[in-house]
């Protein structure tokens, strides 16, 4: 097995359990952590595939979406954060 | 004509709003004229578009003159701008709804002061996605849609609201997440990431796979039975205006993408086709029985809008694999149909709820309020959801069963009947409240509730109505440019 088939295989393992998390998990917190779990692992195995096919040099093209993605990914990490806390707020303050 | 100075239309109708959007937000006392003002002059860049589109056929912008592989083009066909010219006129009424909605003295000042520059970043991203030609491109624009239309679902920062825009929040992220999966699996196998490139491809199964994963990402987006889930709570808890654009244009982003993607790389299997449209049939039955047992009025409209998507996935898959080339103009169709009647719809019922202070469904034949013209509105586009002539959803289906006819598919004509007969039981639910007076005790004020902010719901509705008569000529407008290779 090669290092890049080993490197691949690991960013999928690293995509599903994200993707089950984010569809399984009920508490907020850890639905936004297993969402990014699955970006991570989706990055992972797209900068992977890159080194593909002549091994000294990679394709810069798919480094770009990873780089945008991970980007992406940070703000709406920040907007679900920032729901998450309102909603708890709103909830503490109800319960009194 | 040809004397005008050579004007950029495409990348106007996309910077506009986008300007509009920076300025009201660092000026949020002139917030709602300065959006007005952006709204209205994207309005204008459309109709110029669109009068170019006409003349000339598509047009085509190359941003810094990059070209495509490597820069990104901006195309306006008939189908593009067509559902430009639709977002441009549903936005201008729905902002004047919003004048009303969120007047000083109904809505918070944030409120207030976070509508405008979230709808015109709202409206860059929809012109931006409609106008791209790569899907990397998309994928941003859906991006920024995204953000901007969760932003819309909590604006009122209710708790019901803020727990619809998180739910909303993950299952937008987690679509987009295997869209751009699937864009970086496109660009691995072909290369490159434009549509020309994507007409050229070999069928291969590592590119099906890829667009498997796109279309995985856009049917959660764009709320197709059974990835509906996030639909119902985030549309019906958000204010009225905001709802109108959600059900209205949101949804229909990724509904065009996905027409594109089928144009552009045709599936493979007549099966996977038969699936879409299965699956739209179990939307327009599990819609319309969640419809039917809805106890409030915004969350019926809401539930309308996941059986609608089900009856336009149902066009798409009308006439199996080899009808494709025509059935995404009954789906187009019933696209625009849904877009300019659900507004509107949502609109009224926002009406209703202020007018009668409730929107509860049962409650609503024991009020002495009656906004006359805000549940004439609703009525209107209820004609038009369930689909009865002249209006413009009338003009829809009968391309789906025409179609579905000729290619001898009689089950989606009985899917498309069934979903007719419970859009009419359960708009009735309402409609009998409207109509009946026999349970109330105090006499009904006969001219309370009416409000120049009918207006903008009402002429929504007429049109969705008087379309339909236009059916044929947006037909024909809809094919300029189509398909790709013939015009550059």
């Amino acid at each position: 097995m090669s290092s890049g088939m080993i490197f691949g295989l690991t960013g999928l393992a690293i995509f599903t359990i994200g993707l089950f998390g984010a569809l399984v998990m009920v508490e907020p917190l850890r639905r936004v952590l297993a969402l990014k779990l699955c970006s991570v692992g989706g990055g992972f195995m797209l900068v992977v595939a890159a080194w593909r096919a002549p091994p000294e040099v990679a394709d810069p093209v798919p480094h770009a979406l990873v780089i945008t993605g991970i980007v992406v990914m940070i703000s709406a990490t920040a907007v679900a954060l920032a729901l998450i806390r309102r909603l708890h707020t709103l909830e503490h303050d109800s319960d009194d | 004509m040809t004397d005008l100075p050579r004007i950029d239309w495409p990348t106007l109708v996309v910077f506009m709003p986008l300007m509009g959007a920076m300025l009201a937000f660092v000026c949020p006392r002139q917030a709602a004229g300065l959006g007005l003002v952006a709204v209205l002059s994207t309005a204008a860049a459309v109709a110029a578009l669109v009068l170019e589109v006409l003349a000339q056929g598509a047009v085509v912008t190359r941003l810094g003159n990059w070209g495509a592989p490597l820069g990104i083009d901006l195309r306006a066909d008939g189908l593009s701008t067509l559902l430009l010219a639709m977002t441009a006129g549903v936005g201008i009424f729905v902002s004047l709804g919003a004048l009303d909605s969120y007047a000083p003295m109904r809505a918070d000042a944030r409120t207030r002061r976070y509508f405008w520059p979230l709808w015109l970043l709202l409206l860059t991203g929809l012109n931006g996605a409609f106008l791209s030609t790569d899907i990397f491109n998309l994928y941003v624009m859906l991006e920024v849609i995204a953000l901007a239309a969760v932003g819309l679902t909590v604006l009122s920062g209710r708790r019901e609201a803020v727990r619809a825009g998180l739910e909303y929040m993950y299952a937008s992220i987690l679509g987009a997440l295997l869209f751009l999966m699937g864009v970086g699996f496109v660009y691995l196998e072909l290369g490159r990431l434009d549509f020309a490139g994507l007409i050229a491809a070999e069928p291969a199964p590592a590119l099906t796979a890829a667009v498997a994963l796109m279309i995985a990402g856009l049917l959660l987006k764009s709320a197709l039975f059974p990835l509906h889930f996030w639909l119902p709570g985030a549309h019906a808890n958000a204010t009225a205006p905001a709802s109108a654009l959600l059900s209205g244009l949101v949804v229909k982003v990724s509904l065009y993408i996905f027409l594109r993607l089928t144009q552009y790389m045709p599936l493979p299997d007549e099966l996977l086709v038969t699936l879409m449209g299965a699956l739209g049939a179990a939307a327009i039955l599990w819609g319309g029985i969640q419809a039917l047992r809805a106890e409030r009025l915004k969350l019926l409209v809401a539930w309308s809008t996941v059986v609608q998507i089900g009856l336009i996935f149902v066009a798409f898959a009308r006439a199996g694999q080899l009808g494709l080339v025509e059935s995404w103009k009954a789906a187009a169709l019933l696209i625009l149909a849904h877009a300019v009647a659900k507004a509107a719809m949502f609109l009224a019922a926002g009406r209703i709820k202020d007018e009668v202070g409730h929107d509860r469904i049962r409650d609503l034949d024991r009020s002495h309020i009656r906004p006359t013209l805000a549940q004439f509105t609703f009525a209107l586009s209820a004609i038009s959801l369930i689909g009865l002539p002249p209006s413009l959803g009338f003009a829809g289906k009968w391309m789906l069963m025409e179609g579905a006819m000729a290619a001898g598919y009689w089950h989606w004509i009985a899917v498309t009947m069934i979903g007719t007969l419970l859009s009419v039981a359960y708009f009735s639910r309402v409609l009998a409240g409207f109509l009946r007076f026999d349970r109330l005790r105090t006499p009904v004020g006969e001219h309370q509730g009416w409000a120049l902010a009918d207006a903008a719901p009402l002429i929504l509705a007429l049109s969705a109505l008087g379309l339909g008569l236009a059916a044929a000529p947006i037909l024909a407008f809809m094919e300029i440019g189509y398909p790709f290779g013939t015009t550059p």
